[in-house]
């Protein structure tokens, strides 16, 4: 390794050969030292405007066109224009190439902590952690979405885009209720999506013949007497993912809506994996460029100007306001990811007693780098935080807990950095994290396909948390819509032996 | 690594998500326009507008719990004070720590963007139509216009099309293989090379059987350039036009108004936003619009726009003066036959009473035959709640009423405060069977 050969850059301004010899020393540093696995990089330089426009296609590079996606850009673009957001110095794409843009305004400082940040933290995240790799297919994503454009385009033609629209509405409303969180189907093989869609709507071209019309109607078959349970069992039921189901069984749907179910479903599950490890994911890419930066400044790299001013930056991203700061909305993912890796590489290195007994197998090994690179691979963030959460880091932040019963005026304090406390304080961090707790339980329980074709839904209750009923309502209206037929939403809690709500959406309703 | 400059790539990229979406939230746009046109400055009616809508109808519901009910628990940083088992009282509404109301999205809250200059004005004039078009088509086709279609072999030599000739020109050179200036270079520099001894003949040939071959075919190649000529009758192209019917685009817009003493600032000011409105509609309908301002007291003249409505000047008022003056103008300058002819006239309703028959009979029997359409307003009188100043129909609105009824293209309407202008212009130019 070179001690020092220079610096890179001089000054604000960046050019394309500053851009490519910064690169070519962060990767050296990113690849070496820190051992990090990464796609091929591909960096994109774009203006504001493109960004704005890259927001509201929730950050891809195409998206199919829909107004929600609309609304979001206005939004933005508002609030940028006021002055009262900024927008993000990068968007990192989960693909192979992976796409990094970066933002022309940005000084040549900003641009190397992105290419650090992005272009070898995030990166080297998405090709090794283990959501990603059994969730999401790197290598097909920018075909599949180049491919989803091109289809709801053909069905906006074929059907109107008032019909499509009614569609997207409906699969956006339950595309949280689209992803399979215990995995128990196998991973979506995305690069034959577009085969599979294509021969889909030949064949419903082929199959199409003017005689069938002309055939007297056969007489009814005799109905299958299945019994109940077996039906039941048939259709897979009880299932969580409600996309997957209404695509699969719901009675009217044609052909090209259960597509555009399928491709909402297959968009939400490319990104469950980045909600479910937020704040490892940016703690990580945090953490690479916090460390590549550093380094670069000891080899006498970048100058003093440049590092102060990343400094400045690092800080404002990792920054954690109060809970009564008037900026503060939650936990910074960037704060607490970037401070449980600094933690790590702290036990690690330079573990005190209470380490020791806190975390055994890490502290003191010596090797700090290879252990976060085996944390990043195998955790998400709720088993992270159970896992690596430690006494330190909640009295940095000084963490308390608050028990809000619904009823009672007051709240209370449940725990506190104390010895008592961080036990407590922990789990109950993870838990918000955790997947199958943070988003409402609700899964399809029943299918009457013989009668009414009543549709059941059950939210399992817990502790209490009953969902909010005119958001409720809404969302049933557009199962509703795609199912066809009455809906129905019990609220139980999970011995199913109190019932708290029942919201109900029956044929009358659906007219309305 | 690879770096792509994307700058330069084609802009607007969600232009079609911002179309679906104001589609779907047309009806509350186009109620939010229609209330911030009260506070909007005559000025930048050009511009864009801001907007706020509700979030009705473009809410994006999704199953989430509800924070009033059931046992919640929460993490939060920043501790100061507070020891295990500490009671601390709800803030608002045992809700609205941080700002969680904004991300539970209740769906009521208010959603403010910005609309373009065209957009705006989309929705503004939605469904108005300029009155009488049947009208307007039957003059159309008096004044064709030649159109370009196509290209053919004959023509005026100002209309050559340079490229078409070119491109032929080169085709045919190319098929009959006639030798470009380089091969007679190339040759000529040969022989000129054998001649002087600099060059010798690849092949062992003695110099002078290679300068022999050299000029054979030398003169081959410029006899092909005498026989085959650069540009031939052949290749020439020329645009050819078509004599095609088209709308005749113009419109002259004449606004009259009485400004004697009985018209105040505010009265005026309603106007002038009833003006503005029109020119604004008409600006889309027709490429060029111009507009004559006339106002009146007891004698009528044609003045400025800043003059027009700032000026000061008092006397009584005789209203057929303006029409009078309308007519000098058309007279003068717009002949019928090229211009689409619009008028508007605002006043209080007063007017000497020995003047309104003859105002009546002169509208009658000159102004409206060569108008597209002419709108009376009458502004209200004190601004007082609309019906209280409406007791007594003025004296011009009495003279009025009977044209009005007998002739299509021309309408009246009462204008109280600023926020009936929309719907009174609205009321003006809806196009059939659509409600205002």
């Amino acid at each position: 390794m070179r001690t020092t050969s220079g610096l890179l850059y001089e000054g604000a301004d960046w050019n394309f050969d500053t851009l490519q010899r910064t690169y070519d020393a962060i990767e050296e540093i990113g690849t070496g030292e820190l051992g990090l696995d990464l796609y091929r990089n591909q960096i994109e330089v774009i203006t504001a405007e493109q960004m704005l426009d890259a927001y509201a296609g929730v950050g891809m590079p195409v998206m199919y066109r829909h107004w929600s996606f609309g609304k979001r850009f206005a939004q933005n673009d508002t609030l940028y224009r006021k002055g009262l957001r900024g927008l993000a110095l990068e968007i990192v794409i989960n693909s192979n190439p992976s796409i990094c843009y970066v933002m022309e305004e940005n000084t040549m400082t900003m641009q190397a902590t992105v290419l650090a940040h992005a272009a070898m933290g995030h990166n080297h995240f998405f090709k090794s952690n283990h959501a990603f790799q059994s969730r999401t297919d790197a290598n097909a994503i920018l075909d599949y979405i180049a491919f989803t454009k091109r289809y709801v385009a053909r069905c906006e033609e074929r059907y109107g885009v008032k019909a499509v629209e009614r569609v997207l509405d409906a699969a956006h409303a339950l595309s949280d209720q689209g992803v399979d969180r215990f995995g128990r189907r196998e991973r979506p093989r995305i690069g034959k999506e577009r085969e599979r869609a294509i021969q889909r709507l030949e064949e419903a071209q082929a199959d199409y013949n003017d005689l069938w019309r002309t055939l007297p109607a056969r007489k009814a078959r005799p109905e299958v007497d299945l019994d109940e349970e077996a039906e039941r069992r048939s259709l897979g039921l009880p299932e969580e993912n409600l996309l997957y189901f209404l695509e699969k069984h719901a009675p009217q749907l044609k052909d090209w809506e259960r597509e555009l179910l399928r491709i909402v479903r297959n968009m939400a599950s490319y990104f469950e994996p980045q909600r479910q490890t937020k704040v490892m994911n940016e703690g990580c890419a945090c953490w690479c460029h916090y460390q590549i930066m550093n380094r670069l400044h000891r080899q006498g790299r970048i100058d003093d100007s440049a590092m102060l001013e990343f400094l400045h930056l690092h800080s404002s991203v990792v920054f954690q306001p109060d809970f009564d700061d008037r900026r503060f909305s939650s936990i910074n993912p960037y704060a607490l990811g970037f401070a449980m890796m600094r933690d790590i590489e702290r036990i690690c290195t330079e573990p005190t007693e209470e380490d020791t007994a806190w975390f055994p197998d890490i502290a003191g090994n010596g090797c700090p780098v290879e252990t976060l690179r085996r944390a990043w691979t195998d955790f998400r963030d709720e088993s992270f935080i159970r896992q690596y959460l430690s006494p330190r880091v909640i009295r940095d932040f000084h963490l308390f807990k608050i028990d809000d019963d619904g009823e009672s005026p007051e709240l209370r304090v449940a725990a506190i950095h104390d010895e008592s406390g961080y036990k407590r304080i922990r789990r109950s961090l993870a838990t918000a994290y955790d997947p199958a707790t943070d988003l409402p339980r609700i899964e399809i329980v029943d299918a009457d396909m013989q009668g009414g074709r009543t549709l059941v839904l059950q939210h399992t209750v817990r502790d209490g948390q009953v969902l909010d009923a005119l958001e409720t309502r809404r969302v049933l209206r557009h199962i509703a819509a795609l199912w066809g037929y009455p809906v129905v939403l019990c609220e139980v809690d999970a011995d199913g032996d109190r019932v708290f709500a029942e919201h109900k959406l029956d044929s009358e309703a659906l007219m309305a | 690594m690879h770096i792509i400059d994307r700058r330069r790539n084609p802009r607007g990229k969600s232009l079609g998500n911002r179309q679906r979406f104001i589609r779907r939230a047309r009806e509350q746009i186009r109620e939010a326009i229609k209330n911030n046109l009260r506070d909007r400055s005559v000025k930048d009616s050009s511009s864009g507008e801001d907007v706020v809508i509700s979030s009705d109808g473009i809410h994006e519901p999704r199953f989430g719990r509800d924070r009033t009910a059931g046992q919640h628990e929460r993490i939060f940083p920043g501790n100061k004070e507070y020891l295990e088992g500490d009671r601390i009282p709800k803030p608002r509404g045992g809700d609205g720590r941080g700002n969680r109301a904004s991300e539970d999205g209740e769906g009521e809250d208010d959603f403010a963007f910005a609309l373009t200059r065209d957009e705006f004005l989309d929705l503004f004039f939605e469904d108005l139509e300029l009155p009488d078009l049947v009208k307007q088509k039957i003059k159309a086709e008096k004044s064709p216009q030649p159109q370009r279609a196509g290209f053919s072999i004959t023509g005026a030599p100002n209309r050559l099309s340079l490229v078409r000739t070119m491109r032929r020109s080169l085709v045919r050179r190319v098929a009959l293989g006639r030798p470009g200036e380089d091969v007679l270079a190339q040759l000529e520099r040969e022989l000129a090379g054998l001649r002087d001894g600099s060059i010798a003949p690849s092949d062992g040939r003695s110099a002078e059987e290679r300068i022999a071959e050299v000029e054979t075919a030398l003169e081959r190649a410029r006899g092909k350039r005498a026989r085959i000529p650069f540009i031939d009758p052949v290749d020439l192209r020329y645009r050819r036009y078509e004599q095609v019917p088209k709308p005749i685009s113009q419109a002259v817009m004449f606004c009259l108004m009485d400004v004697s003493a009985s018209m105040d600032e505010t009265m005026k000011d309603l106007a002038k936003r009833f003006f503005m409105l029109l020119h604004m509609f008409l600006d889309r309908r027709y490429e060029h619009v111009e507009v004559v301002f006339i106002r009146h007291t007891n004698h009528a003249q044609e003045v400025d726009e800043e003059t027009f409505f700032y000026g000061r000047e008092t006397g009584g008022t005789v209203v057929s003066s303006a029409l009078h003056e309308m007519l000098r103008v058309v007279a003068a300058r717009y002949p019928t036959a090229d211009w689409n002819i619009y008028a508007a006239q605002a006043s209080d309703g007063d007017d000497v009473l020995s003047d309104v028959p003859r105002c009546a009979s002169l509208l009658e029997e000159r102004v409206l035959p060569i108008c597209q359409y002419m709108a009376y307003v009458e502004i209200g009188r004190d601004g007082g709640p609309p019906g209280f100043n409406m007791q007594r129909d003025s004296d011009l609105w009495t003279g009025y009423s009977p044209v009005a009824e007998t002739h299509d293209n021309f309408a009246m309407r009462a204008i109280g405060e600023p926020r009936d202008i929309y719907p009174v212009f609205r009321g003006l130019f809806s196009r059939e069977g659509v409600e205002a």
